[in-house]
């Protein structure tokens, strides 16, 4: 899990690591509050429009599973931890605020330009 | 331990610690199902206290506990109080503990929004809902601050937090840092915790750390006010539980013998009160120890207990040179009577000792406790501070009924100045005064003793002398004429000399009577004597007339023959007159 085997995406040859790596993503909401809602829908947005085809998002209620809180160090609600591409990243918040988000996620730059030798 | 728990029931309900001391000052204990602010520096036990407070919960009132910690993770707290015995790691394996460890990594976190810290709430309910938790501690949940940017928010949610650990009736300690200057928390958690604040200090003073702890606030009960010194020992965290609030000890009226019987005379003749404290004050070599090691050893053979602290001389060397005036404390010891404590007294600050004292009275229960000397205890340490501490150790010992035996080297020197001012800061707290005092005269130097005060009981204005010998201790009465005081040889010479002048007074008396004797008998041989010429001169006297008259007879006979011869004319005629 170091590093993202190229041959996950098919342009994986020429593209930069962040084009081409596959991310997992995981989002933990408590409840069905209307935070947690907004919460799944921004990031589910960003993710179809950023990271079309390469993401696993995966929605977990920790107060149905709370034993999960503690392994995943949940402090805040809503968290989503990036553990894939590395570095493990953490951002806590509804997802209302793209452009960190997408900073966060090494999206940013990738919207905008392609700067080469600019990696993980 | 003592709890006063009838009184606190009705106002408020309280978790014991099992903290002990802490118990005390609180009046029972931290408020039941109320969170409590524990704020200190670093490095001054807050976590030690949170810990015990869940630990002794666990395995002593059967409240489970949990401990959220955000600074420590779970296995260096448990290397961290297995040195003091606690086995965390059966505690949590047996569902009385569960710790958990809260990671925050403000490199790791990015803002994208609105949240709340409903993920820690979750976490901290199912913690408490797995063990039916009773106790939580949350250390340092500070730490949310550094880890988490939006203070506002964490401030409202910390609100929130607390609030609910009220709801669910837990008993809670949160700790906190100190803050800058008069802050009691540096983000100001006391703002939420406002049923009870205990704040907890480490000061350095003369290169000796102590440990102090303080209610700042405890809401709708009564609880010490002052600074209580604690220590982080082998049984854990104790608050020096000292001075009662109250100055209520019961007393006894019981007396128990010094061992002395001569010193027991000067004390109204039974000794001391059991209970009471005994100072033994004295330049070097008066004797302290060996009165002090004589009051041991009476109490042992009595069958009771006695612990002794020795802060100048080795276990080993108290118990040879009391073998060296016939106190044999060697076979108590063997028998579990006497446990003598020695050690030095800058091992530890005043403080230290005391709790120290504290831990082994508890935990060896004697009825007779020495303290030799406190003069080097107090060697390293202000005056100011030692009253109050010995004060705390008279009371404990006090309210424990234990007899306490001080000694305490003053000043060599006849000049009472020295030798009385350096105990004006302890003797006002003693019961029995004993004043030991060398008196150097003619060559040598004896040992005398006096009862200097003796609360409660009559006793003796005296000064005696005090002799140490093979056979043990004794007081003998002191020389006293004219205008001296003799001891020693001094004193045997004087009794000598007197014991002579009176042999040579009765010598002399004899003497006296046998003279009037003698000369009685000459005067009465001279009466004879005068008698005898008396009687002779009268018989000279009568034998003189005798002749007289019989020559006179003889006369008129031969008259008378010669007037018969001559003729009878002459007869009847005439007489002596004529007769030439």
């Amino acid at each position: 899990m170091t590093r993202n085997p190229p041959t996950d995406t098919p342009d994986a040859a020429t593209a930069p690591l962040f084009l081409s790596a596959r991310y997992i993503l995981r989002l933990y909401v408590t409840g069905t509050t209307p935070r947690s809602s907004r919460a799944i829908a921004n990031i589910r947005m960003i993710c179809e429009t950023h990271l079309e085809g390469r993401y696993d998002l995966e929605v977990i209620d920790i107060a149905q599973h709370p034993a999960l809180a503690r392994g995943e160090q949940i402090i805040a609600a809503p968290t989503l931890i990036k553990t894939a591409p590395l570095p493990l990243r953490r951002f806590i918040g509804d997802m209302s605020q793209t452009e960190r988000l997408l900073a966060g996620l090494d999206l940013h730059i990738a919207a905008e330009s392609f700067p080469p030798g600019i990696g993980c | 331990m003592k709890i006063p728990a009838a009184d606190s029931t009705p106002s408020l309900p309280k978790s014991l610690t099992g903290i002990a001391g802490l118990d005390e000052i609180t009046g029972g204990g931290l408020p039941a199902g109320r969170p409590t602010l524990i704020s200190g520096t670093a490095g001054c036990g807050k976590t030690m206290l949170a810990m015990e407070f869940i630990v002794r919960g666990a395995a002593q009132f059967n409240e489970p506990g949990v401990f959220m910690m955000f600074e420590e993770n779970a296995a260096e707290l448990t290397a961290n109080v297995r040195s003091l015995g606690f086995d965390l790691e059966k505690l949590v394996a047996d569902k009385k503990i569960v710790l958990d460890y809260v990671h925050l990594e403000r490199s790791e976190i990015e803002e994208t929004g609105e949240y709340d810290l409903e993920g820690l709430f979750i976490r901290l309910g199912y913690a408490i809902d797995s063990i039916g938790a009773k106790r939580v501690v949350l250390d340092t949940v500070e730490a949310l601050f550094a880890g988490l940017p939006n203070h506002g928010l964490l401030r409202a949610e910390l609100r929130r937090l607390f609030r609910r650990l009220k709801d669910r009736g837990v008993t809670a300690i949160i700790t906190g840092e100190k803050g800058d200057g008069n802050a009691i928390t540096r983000y100001g958690l006391e703002e939420y915790v406002a049923d009870c604040v205990i704040v907890l200090d480490q000061r350095i003073q003369d290169q000796i750390s102590t440990r102090r702890l303080r209610v700042l606030k405890y809401r709708g009960t009564a609880h010490g006010m002052n600074e209580y010194p604690f220590l982080i020992g082998m049984q854990g965290f104790s608050v020096l539980p000292i001075t009662s609030l109250q100055l209520d000890h019961a007393v006894s009226t019981q007396r128990i013998g010094t061992g002395i019987p001569r010193l027991d005379d000067m004390l109204g003749g039974l000794g001391v009160y059991r209970g009471s404290s005994v100072l033994i004050s004295g330049s070097p070599g008066t004797g302290k120890t060996t009165i002090a090691a004589k009051m041991i050893e009476t109490a042992c053979l009595r069958g009771e207990r006695a612990l002794y602290f020795a802060y100048e001389e080795s276990t080993a060397q108290i118990v040879r040179n009391m073998r060296s005036v016939g106190i044999d404390l060697a076979p108590l010891q063997e028998q579990g009577l006497l446990e003598i404590h020695a050690s030095r007294p800058t091992l530890l600050g005043l403080e230290q000792h005391l709790v120290v004292m504290h831990d082994l009275v508890r935990a060896f229960r004697p009825t007779v406790v020495v303290v030799d000397p406190i003069s080097n205890l107090t060697m390293a340490h202000d005056d100011v501070e030692v009253k109050p501490t010995l004060m705390r150790l008279i009371d404990f010992l006090k309210k424990e009924q234990i007899t306490a035996v001080f000694t305490c080297l003053t000043g060599d020197g006849d000049s009472n100045s020295t030798l009385e001012g350096s105990q004006l800061s302890v003797t006002s707290l003693i019961d029995t005064w004993l004043l030991l005092r060398n008196v150097e005269n003619t060559g040598e130097r004896n040992r005398t003793i006096f009862v200097r005060k003796s609360r409660g009981m009559p006793h003796s204005n005296q000064v005696r002398e005090f002799v140490l010998s093979g056979k043990g201790i004794d007081l003998v009465d002191v020389y006293l004429g004219g205008d001296r005081m003799l001891t020693g040889s001094a004193r045997v010479a004087q009794e000598a000399q007197e014991r002579a002048a009176a042999t040579l007074r009765v010598q002399d008396h004899e003497r006296k009577l046998r003279q009037l004797d003698s000369n009685r008998k000459a005067i009465d041989a001279r009466i004879a004597a005068l008698q005898a010429q008396a009687e002779a001169e009268a018989e000279e006297v009568h034998f003189g007339m005798s002749q007289e008259t019989l020559r006179e007879t003889a006369t008129y006979q031969t008259i008378d023959a010669m007037a018969h011869q001559r003729g009878d004319l002459a007869n009847g005629v005439g007489g002596p007159k004529d007769r030439r």
